[in-house]
């Protein structure tokens, strides 16, 4: 996966609770054999209706949040199917940081694996930059190193992240050659416990 | 004597490679389960890695998600078949056991594990679906993976994995008489919610729960995930050693007696204490019917949708659910018509779930206008039932009997509901779009999907039984 450091972005709002990998990705999409090509699809049924036409009553079809990258949502942001596929969708659409008062546990190593910045936040925060958010054209700036988030106006706003995923993160690691470093104890272990 | 622990301890310690502080451990799996859907970009890693399958023979694969439930031989949709083609390519370069689409063997992941005695208490068991907890019934620690950790599995047969908090959902009393297993863990996500669970792992403890049938106990475990938690397990008893016994890939004889009294030893320890309890009165839980989109949002069959007005939190979420499943406010759930009947997915296919729902409609007729259809969760599933005459017994009312398969759970093949249809389901889910786009899905027993087949609405499937409806 890439290292990510920081990240600017536009902030697309979307103000919907439990918000499941169904929604993020249709099931109808998860037959392709690639990790890649998924951003088209990503909320596909509320963007497009039952012709695939765009529905103009969703927010992200809008003018205003063409290529925004930051996503605001509701709590359990991403349960549901483990499908990897909801994170691939939201990456190749564009999306680099998601922030919600709480995510899903598969959902969060999932995106996690692929470095996606995943935020926890408080809802009330998360309500004001909603509403900051809702005409387009607000942007937040993610800083990893210093856990910190900025809006336009200098406002910051601190976050916490387990130590161990932001710097997962920031170096861009890959967990299986991390863990094949750790082989002769994965031998060891089979050997003791005749696995 | 040292230290009384739950279940969840006692398997996570033994799986334990490695630890550092500041860091996830490492812990090892037992056994893993794939299937088609998930599985090819993981394959496709460990090509471009040029990396092996540590270990083929704790690997086991099969085909459910996108199979076709009739007309096997040919797989109209193109997509499909070739996702099907990579499986079985992938487990041919890679030395990997494949129960494919025509294998007497083949099922829904979570219906064979068990079945062939793949799942087994103290295991860690993963697959590339959140369902996975199911196997948690046996005392396994089974949870769901993304297809990046598939592939590290498959790589090291490893995970790395934070210690997971422990939850005990604590099931007082027993059930009433017509109220099932489905029944309770509905009634435990809507008392608590769907994202009680996050960052736990939940035992079921109780009277209720010892009561269960091990089928009954997969139907639990199975919704662990609907109630935010990855993994949800039963402490082993002697059912589950008696359910074991004889399958295929559990000792034989002796050693069967001795690996089991190492089963029963997992079991959670008098005075171990976990991270958080939870209650629940088995006595009050009604027959259950989902009225939303997700599954918190179900009450008992005695019941109505609820009033906005009564709404405290998230009053557009439940206003977006009541207008996406077409249905009013405070309306009463007996007054809502089906015209869509499934009875099958990995929550409710096995042979018990359909003996149950062969009771009902015995004798009756699938009221007309509604498809309504059994999908068994497995070919052995399937072929049991059909000695036993189930098969005659559903098509007689006029279900329709297909082979196995995840069909119309989550509609990747060609088992959907149309748009604006409204579904009795004993799946798991009933987001938007879950069985078709525009589908309406309500989640229940299978008992009160053969009921609400011959009454066309949601009916008391314990008044049903007496002859006396309202």
């Amino acid at each position: 996966m890439e290292a990510i450091k920081e990240h600017k972005g536009l902030v697309f709002p979307l103000n919907r609770t439990n918000i499941d990998t169904d929604q993020i990705i249709p099931k109808q999409f998860l037959k392709r054999i690639e990790r890649t090509g998924f951003g088209q699809f990503v909320f596909y049924n509320w963007r497009f209706d039952d012709n695939g036409n765009k529905r103009e009553d969703f927010d992200l079809n809008k003018a205003q949040f063409a290529g925004a990258s930051v996503l605001l949502a509701g709590e359990n942001f991403g349960c549901g199917s483990s499908r990897e596929h909801a994170p691939w969708a939201l990456l190749d659409y564009g999306f680099k940081v998601i922030i919600a008062p709480s995510f899903a546990d598969i959902f969060y190593n999932n995106a996690l694996k692929n470095g996606i910045i995943l935020i926890k936040m408080e809802e009330s925060q998360i309500t004001e930059w909603m509403k900051e958010a809702e005409n387009g054209a607000f942007y937040l700036s993610v800083d990893l190193e210093k856990q910190e988030i900025q809006d336009d106006e200098g406002n910051i706003v601190h976050f916490d992240i387990p130590s161990y995923h932001k710097e997962k993160l920031i170096n861009g690691w890959d967990d299986i050659a991390l863990t094949l470093l750790n082989e002769d104890k994965i031998k060891a272990y089979e050997e003791a416990t005749q696995a | 004597m040292s230290k009384p622990k739950t279940v969840i301890e006692k398997i996570w310690e033994k799986h334990v490679v490695y630890q550092e502080s500041g860091k996830p451990d490492l812990i090892y799996i037992d056994q893993h389960l794939i299937h088609e859907v998930t599985s090819p970009q993981a394959f496709e890693g460990l090509r471009l890695n040029n990396r092996k399958v540590r270990r083929p023979d704790l690997t086991f694969a099969t085909m459910d998600h996108n199979v076709p439930t009739k007309d096997r031989d040919v797989v109209k949709d193109e997509i499909s078949r070739k996702q099907m083609e990579t499986l079985r390519k992938n487990c041919e370069d890679f030395g990997i056991k494949l129960a494919d689409m025509f294998h007497p063997d083949q099922g829904i992941v979570h219906v064979i594990g068990p079945q062939l005695g793949l799942t087994q208490p103290g295991k860690t068991i993963v697959c590339g679906d959140s369902h996975t907890s199911t196997h948690g019934a046996f005392g396994a620690l089974a949870f769901g993976i993304g297809t990046s950790e598939v592939e590290h599995v498959l790589a090291t047969q490893t995970l790395m994995q934070e210690k997971p908090k422990t939850l005990n959902v604590y099931v007082k009393g027993d059930l009433g008489p017509g109220v099932t297993a489905k029944d309770l863990i509905l009634a435990i996500i809507a008392k608590f919610g769907v994202k009680f669970g996050t960052g736990y792992v939940m035992e079921y403890t109780g009277e209720a729960i010892r009561n269960l049938s091990m089928e009954g106990r997969m139907t639990v475990c199975n919704m662990s995930i609907e109630g935010g938690a990855r993994a949800g397990l039963i402490s082993p008893d002697e059912k589950t050693v008696e359910f074991l016994r004889g399958r295929e890939y559990v000792p034989k004889g002796d050693a069967f007696d001795e690996i089991a009294k190492d089963w029963l030893a997992l079991a959670t320890d008098e005075g171990a204490v976990y991270d958080k309890t939870v209650v629940i009165n088995a006595e009050e839980v009604e027959p259950q019917v989902s009225w939303g989109t997700n599954p918190s949002m179900c009450v008992p069959i005695s019941g109505t949708t609820p009033s906005l007005e009564s709404v405290k939190e998230h009053k557009e979420d439940v206003k977006r659910a009541l207008e996406y499943m077409g249905l009013e406010e405070s309306q009463p759930i007996t007054s809502i018509e089906i015209d869509h009947v499934f009875i099958g997915s990995c929550t409710n296919s096995r042979l018990r779930d359909l003996q149950n729902a062969a009771e009902i409609i015995k004798g009756r007729k699938v009221k007309d206008g509604i498809k309504a259809i059994v999908v068994p969760g497995s070919f052995s599933v399937k072929l049991e039932a059909e000695k036993l005459g189930l098969d005659q017994v559903f098509l007689d009312a006029g279900f329709e009997w297909r082979d196995s398969g995840c069909s119309m759970c989550l509609g990747m093949n060609d088992d959907i509901v149309p748009a604006g249809g409204r579904c009795a389901s004993t799946s798991n889910r009933n987001f938007e779009g879950r069985q078709g786009n525009g589908a309406r899905t309500h989640l229940v027993s299978p008992e009160m999907a053969a009921a609400a087949a011959v009454e066309g609405r949601f009916v008391d499937v314990r008044k049903f039984k007496s002859g006396v409806l309202n």
